[in-house]
């Protein structure tokens, strides 16, 4: 099943082209991995999803995407970001505790039965391998949490408003290597689920955890192909260029 | 500059004696005024009319009527500034016009007080014939200090991480949610710094009560809104510069109810910010 496909995108900032021309279509309970160097437009791609970057005011669009079948500016913004999750580059709780940033969502999408959101807040903690971790420490405030506990709170949160899609932005980029190998566990573990869609700068990651993987350079979308292809027999030059090293 | 340890400690030296004058006269005044003040200060003179031509008996309905004064102040403008605020820094775009607001606003601030209450006299007192009243008094206290509220409530509000409205807004809140969820409960310690300010600054104005409200004597307290009272600062200047022969202890007993009414108020809303501030998570 096809969740987004994209048709012909362009956008801009003022005068300053961040994608042209970008045609993709993006396969539910996949992971897709989108890499190339900075300002080569990945995060513009991924903010396009859940319209985050309509909140800049000098953004502007052409092209058509569409989020299973419906053109996203036809989509409610809300309805469509409840559907498409997002977790940031740096981990970013809520001023809240541990507990009240995951139920965040959750009450202000209608659930107020106390115990139904504990059952919530429980289950996308442990979807987020989390759980063991922080379960004695549910009314802290969410900063006491490592950097790496907060970045998957941060997934949690997204799971609990019960989201089709999940934009990764370079979650692992303030990380180190074992909260990374967490993150990348539980992606993984939610493939089964959700449609996931990783930006990340790190090559390597990308190669682990991405079924399918695509290469952005300049605001182009260079090339999309199965990950172990594109890592093995790339297509064209400047991905191989890229994955090996040799600029970016 | 041979020596920057030299220098640094030089600077230092003059930073401090810049903070010691400042200090200084602040704490003269307060000194001063407790020391006349004081011996004044007794129960009669807290909850008795004035009597004597105001030479004896106590202040009670100047203290009574700069408390009405100052709650209808902001009663009248915390929401409307507090509305005004979370407009401009949340739903304005940031274009000419906008900006334009912003700076007249700031501009309002400094706008001398007895024009103020010029345009109190014209609007509520003439215009709506509210009479010199309580009501006109208020809101012309109000008016005064809207750009104070408007524009800590505004850099209150604006002082709150974008990131945290980013992430409300991806999991799908509206703008307004977000606002009262997110933005507002972690604004609240700046917004009450504000009006402590604009407190201060309604309680101790003379000017825009002149002519407004402030009555010279009263022999009772007022029944409504639509009645005059009388005030501490203006009862005051009364004291001091109208009437003869009046003992210096009742002047600066007056003015030492004054400025503790000032005081105690900041000191609840100081303990409000503390409180938030505690609870702070970021």
């Amino acid at each position: 099943m096809v969740e987004f496909s994209i048709k012909g995108l362009d956008i801009w900032f003022d005068s300053v082209r961040a994608l042209s021309n970008v045609t993709i279509e993006i396969v539910a309970r996949e992971i897709l991995s989108v890499i190339g160097p900075s300002n080569s437009g990945k995060t513009t791609f991924l903010r396009m999803l859940n319209r985050l970057n309509e909140l800049s005011p000098n953004f502007r669009m052409s092209g058509r995407v569409e989020f299973k079948g419906q053109d996203i500016n036809d989509i409610d913004a809300q309805v469509l970001r409840k559907k498409v999750g997002m977790v940031f580059a740096l981990p970013l709780p809520l001023p809240l505790s541990v507990f009240d940033n995951v139920r965040y969502g959750l009450k202000i999408h209608g659930i107020k039965n106390k115990k139904q959101q504990e059952e919530i807040v429980v289950q996308v903690l442990k979807q987020a391998y989390l759980w063991e971790e922080v379960k004695d420490r549910l009314d802290e405030s969410a900063f006491k949490l490592s950097g790496g506990q907060q970045q998957r709170l941060c997934i949690a949160r997204s799971l609990a408003v019960e989201p089709d899609v999940i934009l990764f932005d370079e979650p692992c980029s303030g990380l180190d290597p074992i909260s990374t190998a967490k993150v990348e566990e539980a992606m993984l573990e939610l493939k089964s689920d959700y449609t996931i869609i990783l930006v990340t700068n790190n090559v390597k990651q990308a190669a682990r955890v991405g079924d399918k993987t695509a290469f952005f350079l300049s605001g182009e979308l260079i090339e999309m192909d199965k990950t172990d292809k594109i890592f093995t027999v790339p297509s064209d030059k400047r991905t191989d260029d890229y994955i090996r090293g040799k600029f970016g | 500059m041979k020596n920057p340890y030299r220098t640094q400690n030089i600077a230092f030296f003059f930073l401090f004696l810049a903070t010691l004058l400042i200090v200084i006269p602040v704490g003269l005044i307060i000194i001063i005024i407790i020391q006349k003040g004081l011996p004044a200060i007794n129960w009669q003179f807290l909850s008795d009319m004035p009597r004597q031509g105001m030479r004896a008996g106590g202040i009670f309905p100047a203290i009574i009527g700069t408390i009405y004064l100052v709650s209808g102040a902001i009663i009248f403008a915390l929401p409307i500034g507090l509305l005004a605020a979370i407009y401009l820094s949340e739903y304005s775009k940031d274009n000419l016009l906008n900006r334009l607001i912003k700076l007249a606003i700031v501009n309002l601030a400094g706008v001398p007080s007895v024009v103020y209450g010029l345009f109190g006299l014209a609007i509520f007192v003439v215009f709506f014939k509210f009479g010199a009243s309580i009501l006109a008094g208020s809101l012309t206290l109000g008016i005064m200090i809207l750009p104070i509220i408007i524009t800590t409530s505004r850099e209150a509000l604006e002082s709150v991480p974008y990131s945290f409205r980013e992430v409300s807004w991806s999991l799908g809140v509206s703008r307004w949610q977000t606002i009262r969820n997110i933005v507002l409960p972690n604004a609240i310690p700046g917004i009450l710094t504000g009006t402590i300010l604009a407190v201060g600054r309604a309680a101790g104005e003379t000017a825009p009560i002149l002519f407004t409200v402030a009555a010279f004597y009263l022999p009772q307290l007022p029944k409504s809104i639509l009645e005059q009272v009388m005030a501490l600062p203006y009862h005051l200047y009364v004291i001091s510069t109208q009437v003869p022969n009046v003992d210096e202890k009742i002047r600066y007993g007056t003015a030492l109810v004054l400025l503790t009414l000032v005081l105690f108020m900041n000191l609840v809303a100081i303990i409000i910010r503390y409180n938030f501030r505690k609870k702070k998570k970021w």
